[in-house]
């Protein structure tokens, strides 16, 4: 790995391979935990149904509610750009999907890129501004653990790494793109085994909510 | 060999107008991206210039890159100064043979001490190796390469294979091949990669020596900036297609009939720099690109090695799929493992429970 090009070519190949076995092996034995032992079985009568109010809660819980947001306006309005942000660069940039399309050979639109470099910057400022908050908000501060911030640098990196590597900051071209894959696999790796993996227990997590309420027959 | 000539005396022995001569000089000063004032200040510098003595060091390579300079479009001025003014030894194209080419190289060197270019085209089985894999009269390309270079002014390594080792060091390297730069590390070299290499590149690189007596601008590879500045991405003319969203999805689609990007179509662009897209190839008719084939990285290191020429550049070196499901298998069984063992310990805890009424706590106190 001595050569920019062996380092791509490593994050490319062999770091690829581990980083995506870690999350698969990782993330599988989450979310069959969570499933396999399911929630306490409740026995009395069903007065609703749960599906409808289960999906219908996934994306209720996903808004806030008036009161939240004039609690914390900051929270919900740089929290949503930076996450929307972030799907948008990794779902709807090219190469990604070129990359997805290889791996599960799932295939989707993509953007313009000049729409895509827009979002990345918009992004990159949403996570700057949650962390300069998160440092400055007593409240915040003392809650926060450096599990908290540990997660912050890895969902950074991937995406100034990926703004360094379309522009070319860094020379040679292979070390600005190595950097941006290793960094992708460092959140992979980190993903399981933090509370990152709401990306998938978040929605899993507001179903079961409006499940429990639906069958109860309460609004939620 | 006219070592006395100027170049421009040669130039004019070969028939090369002053316009012809002119047009070559503002050529080179706008690759180089030189204000077009200094055509002037080339055209006076290369007239004038002594030709240098150029040794040029045949070793592992398939002469592709000889063949790219010396026949690509003849005849220009390139070509001229290239083949007909510069070189006192090149084996492909000298007429001797035996100890009278070597007696021809060695010569050379003792005239020109200290200032004449070694040219290499190709890699060299590097220390530790069989140099029986490539050897010139008797001698192994490490030995030569070491004594030529001694009283060289500047290596330009020419070709991919000279400038990172190329075809002959792709895995599994049999013959244990290495660039130039791998063992010259006393000499200023430059490296102009490609397989093969733009032929106006190699003379641009020349006529900059010639007329500055400096070498050029560099990149992190130690390759001229004037010419590998930018990736062929960036100036690509299909750029705007990428930008779009606009791919050829196969060879014979109606993306491929429009000329839309060929990212999908495993071009590497992208990460590959040289100057295919401004310079082009044939006397500026066409490049790999501009006739439907993606490009195929050949002036980077390595790009032997770096994946499928038909993949897109961001796709998994090999198909980690199964590794995927693989591991994902494994998880699943550790997480049912994980909550089987979870819900008996559970049920042991139900089953094992000692109820405790009031009453008996009541008691007990």
């Amino acid at each position: 790995m001595s050569t920019p090009m062996e380092f791509l070519l490593w994050t490319k190949g062999p770091m690829f391979d581990w980083a995506i076995a870690i999350f698969a092996l990782g993330m599988l034995a989450r979310l069959v935990e969570i499933f396999w032992l399911g929630r306490k079985p409740d026995y009395a009568e069903a007065r609703g149904s749960e599906w409808g109010p289960g999906f219908r809660t996934m994306i209720s819980r996903s808004l806030a509610d008036p009161g939240t947001f004039k609690r914390a306006g900051f929270d919900v309005l740089v929290g949503w750009i930076w996450h929307l942000g972030f799907l948008i660069v990794l779902f709807l940039f090219i190469p990604h999907i070129e990359l997805i399309k290889s791996l599960l050979g799932l295939s989707w639109p993509g953007l313009p890129n000049p729409v895509i470099d827009a979002v990345t910057a918009v992004t990159l400022v949403g996570l700057v501004a949650a962390l300069i908050h998160r440092l400055r908000d007593p409240v915040k501060q003392h809650l926060s653990t450096f599990e908290d911030y540990l997660v912050w640098v890895v969902t950074f990196l991937p995406v100034i790494t990926g703004y360094i590597a379309y522009h070319r900051l860094v020379n040679p071209y292979p070390v600005a793109l190595g950097l941006h894959i290793l960094a992708v696999e460092i959140l992979l790796i980190v993903l399981p085994f933090t509370k990152l993996t709401h990306m998938f227990t978040a929605f899993i997590a507001r179903w079961y909510n409006g499940a429990i309420f639906g069958r109860k027959g309460v609004q939620s | 060999m006219a070592t006395h000539k100027t170049l421009g005396e040669s130039l004019r022995e070969h028939g090369v107008t002053r316009r012809g001569f002119l047009k070559f000089c503002a050529a080179t000063a706008s690759m180089m991206a030189l204000p077009p004032t200094m055509t002037s200040a080339i055209a006076a510098a290369l007239e004038k210039a002594r030709r240098p003595s150029v040794i040029w060091l045949s070793f592992q390579e398939c002469t592709g890159c000889t063949e790219s300079l010396t026949r690509s479009h003849s005849p220009t001025v390139e070509n001229l100064i290239l083949d007909v003014i510069s070189l006192d030894y090149h084996h492909t194209l000298q007429a001797a043979s035996g100890d009278a080419a070597e007696e021809a190289r060695l010569q050379a060197m003792k005239e020109n001490w200290g200032s004449y270019l070694v040219v290499v085209d190709g890699s060299l089985p590097g220390p530790g190796s069989n140099m029986g894999y490539s050897t010139i009269a008797g001698h192994s390309n490490l030995d030569i390469l070491k004594e030529t270079v001694e009283g060289a002014a500047a290596v330009v390594a020419v070709g991919t294979c000279a400038a990172f080792g190329g075809l002959p060091r792709a895995h599994p390297n049999p013959t244990g091949a290495v660039a130039v730069q791998d063992i010259i590390t006393n000499k200023p070299i430059i490296n102009v990669s490609g397989c093969p290499p733009i032929p106006t590149v190699i003379t641009g690189v020349l006529a900059q020596y010639l007329t500055f007596g400096t070498l050029p601008e560099m990149d992190g590879y130690k390759r001229p900036l004037a010419f590998f500045g930018q990736s062929i991405h960036d100036r690509c003319y299909r750029r705007p297609f990428y930008d779009k969203g606009l791919f050829a999805e196969t060879f014979d689609d109606e993306g491929a009939r429009a000329g839309w990007c060929l990212y999908r179509l495993g071009c590497k662009g992208p990460s590959t720099y040289n100057a295919c897209a401004t310079m082009r190839w044939n006397a500026g008719t066409s490049w790999p690109v501009e006739s439907g084939h993606p490009c195929l990285g050949c002036s980077e290191p390595d790009f032997w090695d770096a994946g499928s020429f038909y993949q897109a550049l961001s796709v998994p070196m090999a198909n980690p799929t199964n590794t995927m499901v693989a591991a994902g298998i494994a998880g699943a069984v550790i997480g049912g493992v994980g909550a089987t063992m979870a819900k008996k310990q559970q049920q042991q805890a139900v089953a094992k429970r000692q109820p405790v009424t009031i009453e008996e706590l009541e008691q007990k106190l």
